[in-house]
């Protein structure tokens, strides 16, 4: 089995049930009755920290394949971005429906008054394009260039998630500030990247033509 | 009211709460809502869970079956907020068993003419303990009713004789990491401080509790002693106090010190004025699926709206 096959054939599943797990244990300590005292705030808190930690292990793909040298855990990428989308999706689901049981006056009144639910809706809002246009056909129909901007909003969705978490919080503390730096190395990663990847274009003969003066 | 050492408790001998539940219908159905009345206005925030025994002075806009029912014992000791334990709400549950509330002393000094260092077993002797059910609402949009044990905070002042200069009662929490393991970590300058009003101190609503379901109050639900203003969100009810100061100027309450946009020193419940990070028009009973409307001071709006008289809540929050 070549590298490729593994990861698609063998890791690909694996990292499928294990994505499901925290889904599952949702479920069992739902129907066990083991959700303490407070079950609906509690599903908020797991589906909100699994929701962040699928946004952060989607990001560290990248850089992964190049830290390893194993390119083809590209094939997890999608199927990690869309677990993400999952727990946002519960997350933000738990909030309009248990929590707030469809109070449409006071799910406007949190959307527009209070900042961590504002921006914590915007980056739930962020994620839809990108989940919308994970298919296959619609990387063709926008084309690569144009699909890899549009998905790169992943870091902004990932950043709201992190300020949401930390205005939600009533004192500093860590599991917020953990997030954030994890993002800022994944960011600050990428950035570095790319400036070596146009430093190396501009010592390299030109192909495309040269960008445009004054931009950056 | 003799309240045992926990020590002494067996498992066995801890009365079920639906027992406990039973229990107090029993013992109100015998003695009739005449004999509570005898009592006097003394009782009047106190109400009857049973059904046939009509809520006791208290208005509630719910239909009997939305009636304030009692909250389990184990969400009363499981789901708590006492960040000298940590953060989380199990974390009190968990960790609290490092607290030791005997021996324990509070100070109840300052602006006073005869400061005393009590003894938390002379209190507990001194002052009889009554129950008083009082709805708990946290500043969280969450709540409880809880059966307190405890007597009122008056009585403990009136020992002590409070000088006309006293304005303000400023309570103190324990300070001791080795105890208390959150308090290694500064989230909050510790130790915990809290204040009141001096009328707000002495109204008959204001309790000292040390026990709760016919109890010994658990570690975290502030064992040996804590205040309960049932009128006031739940962190102005300070837990393990060690120090009870009567002062002239309005104490640098905790969590209004940390975040005065957030947290006033009043801290009145008010459906009107939204925490700003969520609102608090509607709570979640814990034990309860939808929400239920806030009332304006936690529903003992008839018992302490005059203290407030004249005062603009919105601004005074």
């Amino acid at each position: 089995m070549t590298q490729v096959q593994f990861i698609r054939r063998v890791l690909k599943p694996a990292v499928f049930i294990i994505a499901l797990i925290p889904a599952a244990l949702l479920v069992r300590d739902f129907f066990q009755g083991d959700l303490g005292a407070n079950p609906i705030e509690e599903i908020t808190h797991r589906t909100g920290t699994w929701a962040l930690t699928f946004l952060m292990i989607t990001l560290s793909v990248t850089p992964m394949r190049r830290l390893l040298g194993i390119g083809a855990l590209v094939h997890l990428r999608r199927m990690l971005g869309l677990f993400a989308f999952f727990y946002v999706s519960l997350h933000f689901l738990t909030y309009i429906v248990l929590d707030q049981f469809f109070e449409l006056p006071a799910i406007v009144e949190d959307i527009a008054k209070r900042p961590y639910i504002t921006v914590g809706f915007a980056s739930f809002l962020t994620l839809i394009p990108l989940a919308l246009t994970s298919t296959n056909r619609m990387v063709k129909r926008l084309g690569g260039r144009r699909w890899q901007r549009l998905h790169r909003l992943i870091y902004v969705a990932a950043a709201g998630g992190v300020l949401h978490f930390l205005w939600q919080v009533k004192v500093e503390e860590p599991r917020p500030i953990i997030y954030g730096l994890i993002l800022v190395v994944l960011l600050g990663y990428r950035i570095r990247e790319q400036r070596l990847q146009a430093r190396k274009a501009r010592r390299a003969p030109r192909r495309a033509a040269p960008a445009p003066v004054g931009s950056s | 009211m003799l309240i045992k050492r926990p020590d002494d408790i067996k498992s066995s001998e801890i009365t079920d709460e639906r027992l406990y539940y039973d229990r107090r219908k029993f013992i109100l159905a015998a003695t009739g809502v005449g004999a509570l009345a005898a009592v006097g206005a003394s009782v009047s925030w106190l109400r009857a869970t049973g059904e046939g025994v009509d809520p006791v002075g208290l208005s509630t806009p719910f239909a009997e079956d939305e009636e304030d029912v009692l909250t389990s014992y184990e969400s009363i000791t499981g789901y708590n907020n006492f960040y000298e334990f940590g953060t989380d709400k199990l974390d009190p549950s968990k960790h609290a068993h490092t607290l030791k509330p005997r021996p324990w002393t509070v100070a109840v000094e300052g602006e006073v003419n005869k400061p005393q260092l009590f003894d938390i077993d002379d209190i507990i002797k001194s002052f009889p303990s009554e129950e008083r059910v009082y709805r708990l609402r946290c500043v969280e949009a969450w709540s409880m009713v809880i059966p307190w044990l405890g007597f009122p905070l008056k009585d403990l002042l009136d020992r002590v004789e409070p000088t006309s200069r006293a304005k303000f009662v400023e309570f103190t929490t324990l300070y001791d990491p080795e105890q208390m393991r959150g308090q290694k970590r500064a989230i909050l300058p510790w130790p915990y401080v809290e204040g009141l009003r001096m009328d707000e101190a002495m109204h008959p609503l204001t309790l000292l509790s040390v026990g709760l379901y016919g109890k010994m109050l658990p570690n975290q639900n502030g064992a040996p002693i804590r205040l309960v203003v049932p009128w006031k969100y739940g962190f102005k009810s300070i837990k393990s106090i060690v120090r009870i100061r009567l002062v002239r100027e309005e104490p640098a309450a905790t969590w209004n010190v940390v975040a005065p946009g957030e947290y006033g020193f009043y801290a009145n419940v008010n459906p009107n004025v939204d925490h700003p990070r969520w609102s608090q028009k509607r709570e979640r009973r814990i034990g309860e699926f939808r929400k239920r409307p806030t009332l304006a001071f936690n529903g003992y709006g008839d018992e302490v709206a005059h203290l407030y008289e004249g005062m603009d809540l919105t601004k005074l929050y």
